[in-house]
């Protein structure tokens, strides 16, 4: 009966629930499985991360190091009785009855070890059988944020930090201005051939760079402008293929019937772009903007070509390379840069990830 | 591309239909040609001084011997192209780059493709973080995250080989310093940088009407079956253009390995790209005519290569003729 009765249930219920059930299972399994592969993708920051605030001996303990940056910690006692406070290691000591307990080594010895209990310290010396050099320290959690300090000093960040806004911040306002006019050229203006001037210009985001360098070098060096930023920053006024592609696209979807009430009120090409266009593409502008700034903290070709032999003016990419070349042996160093030298991009991307990812579809999709 | 060109046909003939409906046609006309030109300058005038005169000049100087310490020019004819062919750094650091095409290209174009495919899974929470967290690498610029890798690769303490130690494996391999696995390590380390195709992927696949799935799924088609037979179809134009890019990316690929060998191409000449052989040619050594035919190369290459993914095009990349 009972059997009857629950079969009955089931066949009543079971496919919802199941139904259900499965659908939460997979919801749960595909999610799961999503965080741990982005948590695996991400695991470099946090290697860096916790390197950064290591020592130079506990990375180089090499495979046997622990990953967190531990530091063995010592207990300061007046131990022998001298008046002068004396530093002791702490060690963890298995007792003869299956306990382990933290004490701080006073004598050490090949056969047997004096000992002291930091918590108790009046009971005195405890003898302690075995070698003590088998034993391990007591360590603790003990970052060293002072190493963010130190490379600060070392590279001149302040200095390698304006060097780097300059070149991008004025290369930005180059494209900016540049871009927005060719943009506003082929959204607005009926240019014999455009279609093939836009092919072209969409073209040469496919030619390699490799195959105008030289001659652009050599034009460069012969008017003297190797060694400054002009070379990095000049080119930018002469409009991008990306930018003018996405701010194109921005401009093809704004209503005409503005530009047109804003002609009829005398506006000439110029106040329509400056009153009409512009103010409703923030968001395209934004975006051109950003994408500018993090080429320019990301470009080491460039600078390493153009300013060789003039440390002083190095962008942070570079300057963080030959830092980093320099103090290899060091690699908390080398960490702590790499991470100065990514914060500004990241924290600009976060802040703007919208328009920012947006602009990377309207670029990326629609070509 | 295909794309391009209708909205700009369409964009022309309304155009030209406004402008003709008014009396001063041809003067108005003429002016916001005028217009045009001024506001198109900016690009003409670079393009002519910083890609075409560019390319023209490239080309005469492989027919040159150039130095660019005391800037004599002679011409020396085909010698250039004449030490390419007999270059044993050219042709190793060619195979160097086309063996790190085979190995790199399939990862970084599918790789993307997969992730996006989870991300636009309607069984998986957390879509827009994860988006941002998948991106985020990307944005890291490329002196850091060259850096961060060296360490994570690290043959005694990176978390790779403990990982694998932890695994069972005995004797994980020296990622950066052994010959046969330093492309593979290239290779992960390019891995941080799929965000922008993973979300250009992702937004077009969100684009793909949701009919085509319904429709599928009341034919009986399954997940995989719909995945292969509506999604994949409807992003090869993505893939496409991904394709294109990276091919041409791998033949200009240069700042991993010269950071990661410093400037030698080391071990052996296991990451001797021909990026680096141009570089050392024009810039350590000076010698711009012969750097030059290096170059004409890379660009040969690329060419070719557009030409023939291009070409091919049209037999496996889907345009809908809907836009």
């Amino acid at each position: 009966m009972a059997a009857a009765a629950n079969q009955s249930k089931a066949v009543n219920t079971a496919p919802f629930y199941s139904h259900q059930l499965r659908k939460f299972g997979i919801i749960s399994i595909l999610t799961l499985f999503a965080f741990m592969l982005v948590f695996l993708f991400l695991l470099p920051f946090a290697n860096m991360a916790l390197i950064s605030v290591k020592t130079t001996d506990q990375i180089t303990e090499g495979a046997t190091g622990v990953i967190w940056p531990m530091e063995p910690i010592t207990y300061t006692y007046d131990g022998d009785g001298d008046g002068d406070q004396d530093t002791y290691d702490l060690y963890i000591v298995p007792m003869p009855d299956g306990s382990t307990r933290q004490l701080a080594l006073v004598q050490p010895g090949r056969q047997s070890s004096q000992f002291l209990d930091p918590s108790n310290p009046e009971a005195g010396l405890i003898a302690w059988e075995g070698n003590w050099r088998g034993l391990s320290r007591v360590t603790e959690l003990h970052p060293h944020f002072e190493n963010f300090q130190t490379a600060w000093d070392m590279l001149d960040f302040p200095k390698v930090f304006r060097n780097t806004l300059i070149i991008a911040l004025t290369g930005m306002i180059g494209t900016l201005l540049s871009s927005i006019c060719v943009a506003y050229a082929f959204a607005r203006f009926p240019i014999p051939g455009k279609n093939i001037w836009f092919i072209i210009l969409i073209g040469t985001i496919i030619l390699p760079s490799q195959v105008t360098l030289i001659p652009t070098y050599a034009f460069f060096a012969k008017i003297g402008w190797t060694g400054t930023w002009l070379p990095l920053i000049v080119p930018h006024f002469f409009a991008n293929a990306f930018n003018v592609f996405l701010l194109r696209q921005f401009f093809m979807t704004l209503p005409r019937e503005l530009d047109e009430a804003a002609m009829i009120d005398g506006a000439g090409p110029f106040k329509v772009l400056t009153s009409v266009i512009i103010p409703q593409s923030w968001a395209a502008i934004i975006a051109v903007a950003m994408f500018h700034i993090i080429f320019a903290w990301n470009d080491y070709f460039n600078p390493l070509i153009y300013l060789l032999g003039q440390p002083d003016l190095l962008p942070i990419s570079v300057a963080v390379q030959q830092f980093n070349f320099q103090y290899g042996p060091r690699p908390e160093l080398v960490q702590a840069t790499s991470l100065m030298a990514m914060v500004l991009p990241l924290v600009l991307f976060l802040f703007a990830q919208k328009v920012f990812m947006r602009g990377v579809v309207i670029t990326g999709v629609e070509k | 591309m295909a794309t391009i060109d209708q909205t700009h046909t369409g964009a022309l003939a309304s155009e030209t239909a406004n402008i003709g409906a008014n009396q001063n046609s041809n003067s108005l006309q003429r002016q916001q040609r005028l217009w045009g030109w001024i506001f198109l300058s900016p690009w003409l005038i670079g393009f002519v001084i910083f890609t075409a005169a560019p390319i023209i000049a490239s080309f005469i100087f492989t027919f040159t011997q150039f130095n660019l310490s005391d800037g004599s020019i002679t011409f020396i004819g085909l010698d250039n192209w004449r030490t390419l062919v007999s270059d044993p750094l050219t042709i190793t650091s060619l195979g160097v780059t086309f063996k790190f095409a085979l190995v790199a290209i399939p990862f970084w174009l599918i790789v993307p493709i997969l992730i996006a495919s989870l991300l636009n899974s309607k069984s998986v929470k957390g879509k827009p973080l994860l988006r941002t967290l998948f991106y985020l690498p990307y944005i890291v610029p490329a002196v850091s995250a060259i850096f961060i890798w060296q360490s994570v690769l690290n043959t005694q303490a990176g978390w790779i080989n403990r990982i694998l130690r932890l695994l069972g494996v005995q004797d994980p391999p020296a990622w950066l310093q052994n010959e046969s696995w330093i492309l593979i390590a290239f290779m992960i380390i390019g891995l941080w940088g799929i965000g922008n195709a993973m979300l250009t992927t992702l937004a077009t696949m969100q684009g793909v009407p949701t009919e085509l799935y319904e429709a599928a799924e009341v034919d009986g088609a399954g997940p995989l079956t719909r995945w292969r037979k509506i999604t994949l179809p409807m992003i090869s134009p993505v893939i496409f253009y991904n394709l294109v890019l990276l091919s041409i990316g791998v033949m200009n690929y240069f700042v991993v390995p010269y950071i990661v060998s410093r400037g030698t191409g080391q071990p052996g000449q296991s990451a001797y790209f021909f990026n680096m052989h141009l570089y050392k040619t024009a810039f350590a050594y000076g010698n711009m005519g012969y750097g030059a035919t290096l170059a004409w190369v890379i660009f040969g290459i690329c060419l070719l290569i557009t030409v023939v993914l291009f070409a091919t095009s049209r037999r496996w990349v889907y345009y809908s003729s809907g836009d």
